[in-house]
């Protein structure tokens, strides 16, 4: 018996440990489509639409990177992670990248040997409760039973803030986030705390999301982005920079409409021109076609188009650009010059 | 004039290990251990290849680091500053917990349903065996969420109790209060506590146990001797006289009169649960997800025992109970004094699998949000640490102790109530 276990621990370790192996551009070109890790359905950052076809702010960062090795946004296998289950798919191959509001922090960074390659949105954890329970404010949550997903960093800053506010409270931990809004709503718990955004996405799906309330702390620094394995910086930087070429797109003012045009000759920008493959040979640098950035953004558009039709002030989630507007507006993002 | 010579001695050819039946066996298991040898070598060894490409390092350190994770329910005392070693000892005894619960209560149903379902009524008898098929026959997983899924949606919020008018009410004389997120229940209170003993100092499996619960069953258990005793002589004056002397009276005395002066010496009283601020406070707290869990595995177990039950009693044959009637017992004395002890011997192996399944099936708890050894040491501290090896490792380690524990305990019983053969 003792043998059975021993040997099932190191299939099980073998399985997890495997494939972590170099060139996975090489496999993913091989396969004919990308493995992309997503969240089991976050309205307007990951979810299946009408159609069974995946579509969000996450599933198009996705999307970006097969356009950018394929030419084709459509060249993906999505596959549904849970808090618990993201890091062992990465880790196992059984993935190629993870686009999965993940917050990127230090242990996860270099602990568990994982390579964040940007922020695709500037986050913190927020609560929700019924404005009918009269809170104001997180720090009059005291005693309360708060629903949390496992397996994620708001556990941590939850048992923190708790903790150095001094007040008590009651963890109800749940696998996914359908099933913390269900028992939110069913009033199991108080209250719900994951990332605002993620708030924001869940409310808006309610049935009168006029009745609870987003309480105005926030307790912790969220940057959420995609992230690959260790150990291949190749395919890290066509994840990093397919990313890049999105948001650099919105600050030259490249879009999915105008794109095919400027792609179409050298312009006076010769940033743009880099971008789009007109000038110099970016793409042949990544081990990708000279047009790979105009890819991106002909089929799957620019940060901001992707920001505004996905999860944007006109979507029934209604976030506004905040911190995720460009520099030059006053927001965080800023990408590195492609030069 | 024959002569006896010894036959040429036989030379050992390398074909005799196939086709000599007196190695080929040898020679088969020579093969298959050398197969199964390579088999482990070559997981370990690429287990520690793939670990060293990815840098990864087996260290059991990440124990002793702080938890940071908070635990709803928790036996000990614990909080997300102590270490995950603690964090998982949490989980152990959280799993043990419903895993105790669970046998018991399943033994109980199971029992009675594999009864009933050889009564000769046939309502009895149809309703028990759709009993059986129904939870038999669907996933415990499922019976785990849809107990949940009930408790939360039609039970009332903390909050619907609130008002003037409140839309719930507490049961049972304002002691009890039934809630979606679990039961609260008076809770036991001594004002003249005689306090806790510390067991295992500083170290990460330390805890308390209650002096006053040790001395109330230390006083039951030395009443259920004095009753012992009682029947001892009731039985050797019968066996004299023929006349068995009245008991009941001194064996009630004996039980309820030292447990009563032992409870008011400690100031016995009951704490009752309150509606404060989001939550009832006070009492005794049966959350919901324990409920849940031990609801759904009891039940679901109760099935499997059940039928373990009714195939021990047809093993019996019917000479006994004709036997038995012939001799003047009324039906339910046959069943308990006849036939379930020999069919105990019937039931108890294929009980203890079922043991070890419904203690290995609480790892689903985290279906509902109950945090046992799987919520904790392979759920959270897994997660947080990305220790995938190590803790799946002791994981499997600390359910394999549990189970030969739960094996080795019933064997010892089966083999006290086992047919003696001469």
């Amino acid at each position: 018996m003792k043998k059975t276990v021993f040997l099932g621990a190191l299939t099980v370790a073998g399985l997890a440990a495997g494939a972590a192996a170099a060139a996975t551009l090489d496999d993913v070109k091989a396969r004919g489509k990308l493995n992309c890790g997503v969240a089991t359905g976050v309205p307007g950052f990951a979810a299946p639409d009408a159609n069974g076809e995946w579509a969000g702010f996450d599933v198009s960062v996705c999307r970006a990177v097969a356009a950018a090795i394929f030419g084709d946004p459509k060249a993906v296998e999505f596959v549904p992670t849970t808090g618990k289950t993201r890091f062992t798919a990465l880790a196992s191959g059984e993935i190629d990248m993870l686009a999965r509001n993940t917050t990127w922090t230090f242990s996860r960074d270099v602990d568990l040997k994982f390579e964040f390659v940007g922020v695709n949105y500037y986050d913190g954890q927020g609560f929700i409760a019924p404005k009918a329970l009269g809170v104001s404010s997180a720090k009059e949550l005291d005693g309360a039973t708060v629903c949390i997903q496992t397996g994620t960093t708001t556990e941590l800053n939850l048992a923190d803030f708790f903790r150095i506010n001094n007040i008590s409270y009651e963890p109800v931990p749940i696998e996914t986030n359908a099933e913390a809004q269900q028992q939110y709503l069913a009033g199991a718990c108080d209250t719900y705390t994951t990332d605002a955004s993620g708030l924001a996405a869940s409310r808006s799906t309610f049935e009168t999301p006029s009745d609870h309330v987003i309480l105005p702390e926030i307790i912790s620094k969220e940057p959420l982005g995609p992230l690959v394995r260790h150990g291949d910086s190749e395919w890290a930087d066509i994840v990093r920079w397919s990313f890049n070429a999105m948001v650099a797109a919105e600050e030259y003012g490249v879009t999915s409409a105008n794109v095919e045009e400027m792609a179409s000759a050298a312009g006076d920008n010769p940033e743009v021109n880099r971008l789009l493959g007109t000038e110099g040979n970016l793409g042949e640098m990544l081990g990708l076609d000279a047009g790979w950035a105009k890819n991106i953004i002909a089929s799957v558009g620019n940060y901001g188009e992707v920001f505004d039709s996905t999860i944007g002030e006109s979507t029934p989630i209604g976030l506004a650009r905040g911190l995720n507007a460009q520099w030059t507006n006053g927001g965080l993002l800023y990408a590195p010059p492609f030069r | 004039m024959t002569t006896i010579s010894d036959p040429p001695a036989e030379s050992f050819k390398l074909s005799m290990l196939i086709y000599d039946t007196r190695y080929r066996s040898m020679t088969i298991q020579v093969v298959a251990l050398i197969g199964f040898m390579l088999l482990v070598g070559f997981l370990v060894n690429n287990t520690a290849q793939n670990l060293a490409t990815s840098g990864k390092t087996v260290s059991f350190g990440f124990l002793a680091n702080p938890a940071g994770y908070d635990i709803n329910q928790t036996l000990i005392d614990y909080n997300n500053q102590h270490s995950h070693f603690r964090a998982s000892f949490v989980g152990l005894l959280n799993t043990l917990l419903v895993a105790v619960l669970g046998c018991i209560t399943a033994t109980v149903i199971g029992v009675i349903i594999g009864v009933l379902r050889l009564s000769p009524n046939w309502l009895i008898a149809k309703l028990t065996a759709v009993y059986v098929e129904m939870f038999r026959n669907v996933p415990v997983l499922l019976w785990i969420v849809f107990s949940m899924a009930i408790l939360i949606e039609t039970l009332p919020a903390p909050r619907d109790f609130r008002g003037e008018d409140p839309a719930a009410t507490m049961n049972l004389f304002d002691s009890v209060a039934v809630t979606n997120r679990g039961v609260y229940v008076p809770e036991a209170l001594f004002s003249r506590s005689l306090g806790d003993v510390h067991l295992f100092g500083n170290s990460p499996i330390r805890f308390d146990i209650s002096l006053d619960l040790v001395l109330i069953l230390a006083v039951l258990i030395a009443s259920i001797f004095g009753i012992r005793a009682v029947r001892t002589r009731a039985d050797a004056q019968q066996e004299k006289t023929g006349v068995r002397p009245k008991t009941w009276y001194l064996t009630l005395g004996i039980l309820v009169v030292p447990l009563l002066v032992v409870l008011v010496a400690l100031g016995f009283h009951l704490g009752y649960p309150e509606l404060k601020g989001f939550n009832f406070s006070g009492g005794t707290y049966l959350r919901n997800s324990l409920i849940a869990l031990w609801l759904a595995l009891s039940l679901y177990t109760a099935a499997f025992i059940a039928e373990n039950v009714r195939a021990g009693i047809l093993a019996i044959s019917k000479g006994q109970t004709e036997a038995a009637a012939a001799l003047g017992l009324r039906s339910n004395r046959i069943m308990s004094l006849v036939i379930l002890p020999q069919a105990m011997r019937v039931i108890i192996p294929p009980l203890i699998s079922q043991y070890l399944n419904l203690t290995k099936n609480s790892s689903l708890a985290i279906a509902v949000g109950y945090m046992d050894l799987t919520g904790t040491l392979m759920g959270i501290t897994l997660n947080q640490t990305g220790k995938e090896l190590e803790t799946l490792l002791l994981g499997m380690l600390v359910y394999l102790i549990i189970s030969l524990s739960i094996s080795t305990l019933m064997n010892w019983y089966n083999n006290r109530v086992k047919l003696v053969e001469r």
